[in-house]
């Protein structure tokens, strides 16, 4: 296992996405508040870079309690990694492709050593 | 640029490429020796309303051209007929907002520096190129609209475009609403560097049939060129008055618009009054095509005096005709998908297309990366039919530089 170098922490802006690569493999890591997610940079569809596209809410139906249609929000509770190639999208926080959560992006653990950020590969 | 997000602050996005967009393109071109052989995209597009101010100055009227001149000063009222709907997935597909800021050099012209940017990236040798937003011009209600629009963009293109780059071809667009528009267009545009043959779009309301598109037909066919059929969407069918969401509009648009041309070109026996004139259908995916075989050949056993010019079953004139494959339905329907390629006769009629850069674009890996397919039933389809379809040069040497 080799330990890839992302960032310094104090550089790692909150909200942002920092794409690492070593040899062939190309990893997405997004740091959210003191949270670190890391995925293979590689949509599951046609191969395209998963992780370097927007990313966006779950969207949600709101719903009468008799069923009857109101509106739609942002679940701001559930963010997903969005493809830029198709608009796959991926929960941020396990990798699943929403639409089939059976699937999802492989993940990588992410360290911080000192004032460093790590993705270990 | 910020790219709206459902967060507070959008993605801000520095600069747009798009060789770095699709770089992993590129590796899967490697990885899958795309040098070793030929591919040809059947299905590609530009955006023309992006160069429409020199599009008009192509314009042969003049009340038409002033008054495309105007609109383009007062900001709105252009020409094309604008569809509702969210192409660009509200902004989940990046290209659509960013592709603006892509910098290009100042020769050759943009849209071959574009369209060789992603030829490259993607392994694909020689690409069709047709326009977006005139897909819909078909339901522009002057019909002199459309005809002299298409006239002027068919100029232009020609001109500016296929005339300088030896890999860019085109189908060209026919102003299908003026039948004798179209044999004009055919006449004049016909022996054209980079002219493969023509296109028409399904999103209109006239029959393929109708007496007054034979001698276009023929002309086609005498030149040896091809006839291809585009499918799109209009979300403002009363077929489709019912449907909020675009997805349905679109799923079932692009099939519906090609099946009832089909349909009527198949039983009105078109292929047998035209029999060396290639006819292709594009952008509809595959699936349709097993469901309207069917319903065709089940009708027509028991209805056959309805069809006198039918001198085989509907579904052997459908296998006689070429498909553009995307987009190709492809999720967890290995089994389906495989069985429609036997359907059609996917070895020698089924031509890749990517549709690049729609949002729903399909890689040449799309069909590389069947587990049913060998080798050569996969070079066929991507790029062997097409070269014999099209009597492109065949394959010397790689001409996507990967």
């Amino acid at each position: 296992m080799s330990k890839i170098f992302v960032s310094k922490v104090a550089d790692f802006e909150d909200g942002k996405c920092r794409i690492v690569a070593e040899g062939d493999l190309e990893v997405g890591v997004y740091r959210r508040g003191s949270d670190y997610h890391a995925y293979e940079n590689m949509c599951l569809h046609q191969g395209g870079p998963a992780c370097e596209g927007i990313t966006m809410h779950k969207v949600e139906e709101i719903l009468r309690p008799d069923k009857t249609y109101v509106a739609q929000r942002f679940n701001m509770e559930q963010e997903h990694i969005v493809c830029p190639w198709h608009g796959y999208e991926y929960d941020m926080k396990n990798g699943e492709c929403v639409p089939d959560r059976s699937r999802k992006l492989k993940k990588f653990q992410v360290v911080t050593e000192g004032d460093s950020v790590y993705v270990l590969a | 640029m910020e790219l709206p997000t459902s967060a507070l602050k959008g993605m801000l996005v520095e600069e747009f490429d798009t060789t770095t967009l699709l770089s992993h393109a590129r590796k899967q071109a490697k990885e899958r020796n795309y040098k070793d052989f030929l591919i040809v995209d059947v299905d590609s597009h530009q955006y023309e309303n992006e160069r429409f101010g020199e599009i008009i100055e192509y314009l042969e009227d003049p009340v038409l051209r002033q008054m495309a001149k105007s609109s383009q000063l007062s900001g709105r009222g252009s020409m094309f007929i604008v569809q509702p709907g969210s192409q660009d997935m509200a902004g989940r597909v990046t290209r659509y907002p960013l592709r603006n800021y892509e910098k290009t050099p100042a020769t050759p012209d943009r849209q071959i520096t574009l369209t060789n940017r992603w030829m490259d990236a993607t392994g694909i040798d020689y690409a069709m190129l047709f326009p977006t937003p005139m897909l819909q011009m078909g339901l522009h209600p002057q019909q002199e609209v459309e005809a002299q629009l298409s006239r002027a963009y068919n100029r232009w293109l020609c001109e500016n475009v296929l005339a300088k780059d030896e890999r860019i071809r085109s189908l060209l667009y026919l102003p299908f609403n003026d039948p004798e528009a179209c044999y004009k267009m055919v006449q004049d545009f016909g022996d054209k560097k980079g002219v493969s043959g023509f296109m028409v779009t399904t999103v209109r309301y006239k029959g393929v049939h109708d007496n007054a598109y034979m001698k276009t037909y023929r002309a086609i066919e005498e030149r040896g060129l091809s006839l291809a059929f585009h499918a799109g969407y209009n979300w403002g069918d009363r077929n489709y008055e019912t449907a909020n969401k675009f997805l349905v509009v679109h799923a079932l648009g692009f099939t519906f618009y090609n099946i009832v041309n089909i349909c009527n070109w198949v039983i009105n026996g078109l292929p047998e009054r035209f029999p060396r004139l290639p006819v292709i259908w594009m952008e509809s995916g595959l699936s349709w095509l097993p469901y309207i075989m069917q319903r065709l050949d089940n009708e027509y056993m028991m209805r056959s005096s309805e069809c006198a010019g039918l001198k085989k079953k509907p579904s052997e004139y459908i296998t006689d005709m070429y498909y553009g494959c995307q987009p190709m339905e492809c999720v967890n329907n290995t089994e389906m998908l495989e069985q429609t390629f036997k359907f059609i006769k996917a070895e020698t009629q089924l031509l890749y297309a990517s549709d690049y850069p729609h949002w729903d674009f399909d890689l040449p890996s799309v069909i590389y990366d069947l587990p049913f397919l060998d080798e050569q039933q996969k070079r066929n389809i991507l790029g062997g039919n097409a070269q014999k379809l099209f009597k492109l040069p065949k394959f010397e040497r790689k001409l996507a530089l990967i």
